[in-house]
């Protein structure tokens, strides 16, 4: 039987008119929910909170902290976690559907900013009167600040106390880098392992090895001066001389502890997010020393809570309020394992676990790798920082030619 | 059957504005049907490839993405990039990795393809077994590429250091970076070899080994005289879909070494992407850039492919 031509036309127009309309307005509808649900401004309605943790789920501290909030200024947020390496990719092409609020890697917050992502707090109406200066300014970009710290971390140096007794090391005696290397040499002999980092490819790699360079009093807008040298040299020559594994080179800092934790190593270089379990394995740390004695500035960690550009400007009084229940009482940092960013959250911290001060004095001392005026070029510098210490650790240069390579590269 | 025309026009006939009429309804049918294929085409072809040769042409920052403007660079990306010293390393190891991968798996597969022909107990299920690397997402065999090749917890050096070898730095060192992703791609490529060139094994008239084996031919003879010159067409889009495909391996890099240690299993898909988002500051006019050369060299093999496809099959 034949279809009648007029039935294939009809047909067809139809088929085509619905793949259009369809291709049409897939195209023109905006993807983020925020701004759409017309309860924009008032309480009530949805507000949009992206994060950097995957790991946690719905059950964990942090998840049930948001829950609260919500609950407390009855509206809800939807929470959206990624990958913290992909931050600034996502909020990018988000734009300009960004979300109400976002935790962001701190070195990140000069860039967004500077990109025009980001409201600083004198338009959100933030206040951050209470923050200790040093973790609020990697948060500053010129005389703006954007975002409150949800908390601060630092690195240390773990030890394990069997390995260096076994060995005959008395921690008292690792005071700068050569008793330092004195003592993985010991270990060694002994026929443990020295000490595990994390020097990988990424900005984990800096964070790590900027207690080091920093030790060596050396400056981020110098990458190769006489100062900074030492520091990559000594990296080197652990993983040369087998003080620390090749496995530096691809150890995030998660891998790293995963390392530590076999019980075979005298020394990690890992973050006060690992202090419960060091504790659980009766590890100890101390902070790192400088070249010379004396702790080194170690960079501060951790997220800041910003509030992204909204269309709809009244949305921004309550993404201010989220904000504030979040830090309000440390509700954030204690549930991140953050040390609070104001006095009166760390004292109750304190007050709640008193083996907390090592790590109190050592963000006290911590500086943010923005620091210096550095702002959104720290960026840049970073990258060429940890190429150069792949670089060197993998034998590709050497340290002097590797900082070399990093500076021409980071001031053009 | 035959249904008459519903349009009383139409059945009238002889009109030259009816034939016209009706000649533009069979256009306008035509269209219709096409729509939704070139709709398809524009929105998710000819936009993204276009906006990526404006992104490559233009100064794009982060504000950009606010703003909306960026300024004309005309070919000063292109030229950067080309400047760069990154660019011969991600060049020489995109060619040893594209090269290195096809020769490999394009001659194990073949050696694969050919000894499964000879059916024999269990051929089938052994067969079904060497399609398991295509089967996995990529990212789980990476990552366990990754662990075996791993410094010190590896079970490759485990092995070769119980043979007394010494400890290889698969990963982390600049001579065996590039070898070690090399190994994990020939291991993810050989599935497809070994399919494609077992069923044109398939076409080879039986006839024609018959006759061989009459003649006295030996295997070896055999195989060079009849199945590899027989094979030459399916070898050669083989060989060339697997070109194209490796040009832009990214995942398996990605997550075994990131392209490094420094540049040494940098190509230019990683390349790229560690220029747009991986880390400093996003350059994503240059990463653009790269991206854009990266597919000029697929294109040229695609139309070789093309070519020879056409000469292999004329109609």
């Amino acid at each position: 039987m034949h279809i009648t031509r007029s039935a294939r036309i009809v047909a067809a127009t139809v088929i085509g008119i619905t793949v259009t309309g369809t291709a049409l307005t897939g195209c023109s509808s905006s993807p983020s929910g925020s701004g759409t649900d017309g309860a924009s401004g008032s309480a009530g309605g949805t507000y949009n909170l992206w994060d950097p943790y995957p790991d946690r789920d719905s059950s964990s501290a942090w998840a049930q902290a948001i829950d609260a909030c919500a609950s407390e200024l009855g509206i809800t947020i939807k929470r959206t976690a990624s990958n913290t390496g992909d931050t600034v990719k996502d909020l990018t092409t988000a734009a300009p559907n960004l979300p109400d609020v976002a935790l962001i890697d701190n070195p990140k917050v000069p860039t967004l900013a500077a990109a025009g992502l980001l409201t600083s707090n004198a338009d959100s109406g933030l206040d951050t009167a209470d923050i200790q200066d040093n973790i609020l300014s990697a948060g500053q970009v010129d005389g703006k600040t954007y975002g409150v710290p949800v908390g601060a971390n630092t690195l240390g140096l773990y030890y394990n106390p069997t390995v260096l007794s076994a060995a005959g090391i008395d921690i008292a005696s690792v005071t700068d880098w050569a008793s330092l290397t004195a003592a993985l040499e010991k270990v060694v002999a002994a026929g443990k392992k020295g000490i595990t980092f994390s020097a990988v490819g990424t900005e984990e790699g800096s964070f790590q090895f900027l207690p080091w360079f920093w030790g060596a009093k050396a400056d981020l807008t110098q990458l190769d001066s006489a100062a900074a040298q030492p520091s990559l040299q000594l990296w080197t020559d652990w993983v040369k001389q087998g003080l620390a594994p090749n496995s530096v080179l691809q150890n995030t800092q998660g891998t790293s502890w995963d390392e530590f934790k076999t019980g075979e190593y005298a020394f990690a270089e890992n973050g006060s997010w690992f202090q419960s379990d060091a504790d659980k394995a009766g590890y100890k740390v101390i902070q790192i020393p400088g070249e010379d004695g004396g702790a080194a500035p170690a960079p501060t960690g951790g997220e800041f809570l910003t509030i992204p550009v909204q269309k709809d400007a009244a949305r921004y009084a309550t993404s201010v309020k989220i904000v504030n229940c979040l830090t309000q009482g440390n509700t954030a940092a204690d549930a991140l394992g953050y040390v609070a960013p104001t006095k009166a959250g760390q004292d109750a911290q304190l007050k709640a676990d008193p083996t907390l001060q090592g790590w109190i004095t050592a963000v006290a001392d911590a500086k943010p790798r923005t620091a210096d005026n550095l702002g959104v070029k720290y960026a840049t510098i970073s990258e060429q920082l940890y190429t150069a210490v792949q670089n060197a650790l993998s034998g590709t240069s050497s340290p002097a030619d590797a900082l070399k390579a990093a500076q021409t590269a980071a001031s053009h | 059957m035959t249904t008459t025309p519903l349009d009383p026009r139409a059945g009238a006939g002889g009109g030259v504005s009816s034939r016209r009429r009706q000649r533009l309804t069979s256009q306008l049918v035509a269209w219709a049907f096409i729509a939704p294929v070139v709709l398809y085409l524009v929105f998710f072809y000819a936009y993204p490839l276009v906006r990526n040769l404006d992104l490559s042409f233009r100064d794009y920052t982060l504000a950009s993405f606010i703003t909306g403007n960026a300024d004309w660079a005309g070919l000063n990306n292109y030229i950067a990039v080309l400047q760069d010293a990154s660019f011969a390393p991600a060049i020489l190891n995109t060619a040893v990795f594209t090269l290195g991968s096809i020769l490999f798996q394009f001659a194990i597969g073949l050696a694969l393809a050919v000894f499964f022909f000879r059916r024999f107990p269990l051929a089938g299920t052994l067969r079904a077994l060497f399609l398991v690397p295509w089967l996995l997402p990529l990212l789980v065999s990476a990552s366990i590429w990754s662990w075996m090749l791993n410094s010190e917890s590896g079970i490759v050096n485990a092995g070769i250091q119980a043979l007394g070898g010494p400890q290889i730095n698969w990963l982390t060192s600049p001579q065996w970076a590039l070898v070690s992703v090399l190994i994990a791609n020939i291991w993810i490529g050989i599935p497809f070899n070994l399919v494609i060139l077992y069923s044109g094994l398939q076409n080879i008239s039986a006839d024609v080994y018959e006759a061989a084996s009459l003649d006295g031919a030996n295997a070896w003879q055999t195989f060079w005289r009849i199945t590899f010159p027989l094979l030459r067409p399916v070898s050669a889009i083989t060989i060339l879909l697997g070109l194209v495909y490796t040009l832009k391996v990214f995942d398996i890099i990605w997550i075994m070494t990131k392209g490094g240690p420094g540049d040494a299993s940098t190509t230019l898909a990683i390349w790229s992407y560690r220029l747009g988002f991986g880390g400093g500051t996003p350059e994503l006019s240059p990463a653009a850039a790269v991206g854009n050369l990266l597919i000029v060299i697929a294109f040229v093999f695609g139309l070789i492919y093309i070519r020879l496809q056409r000469r292999v099959d004329p109609s």
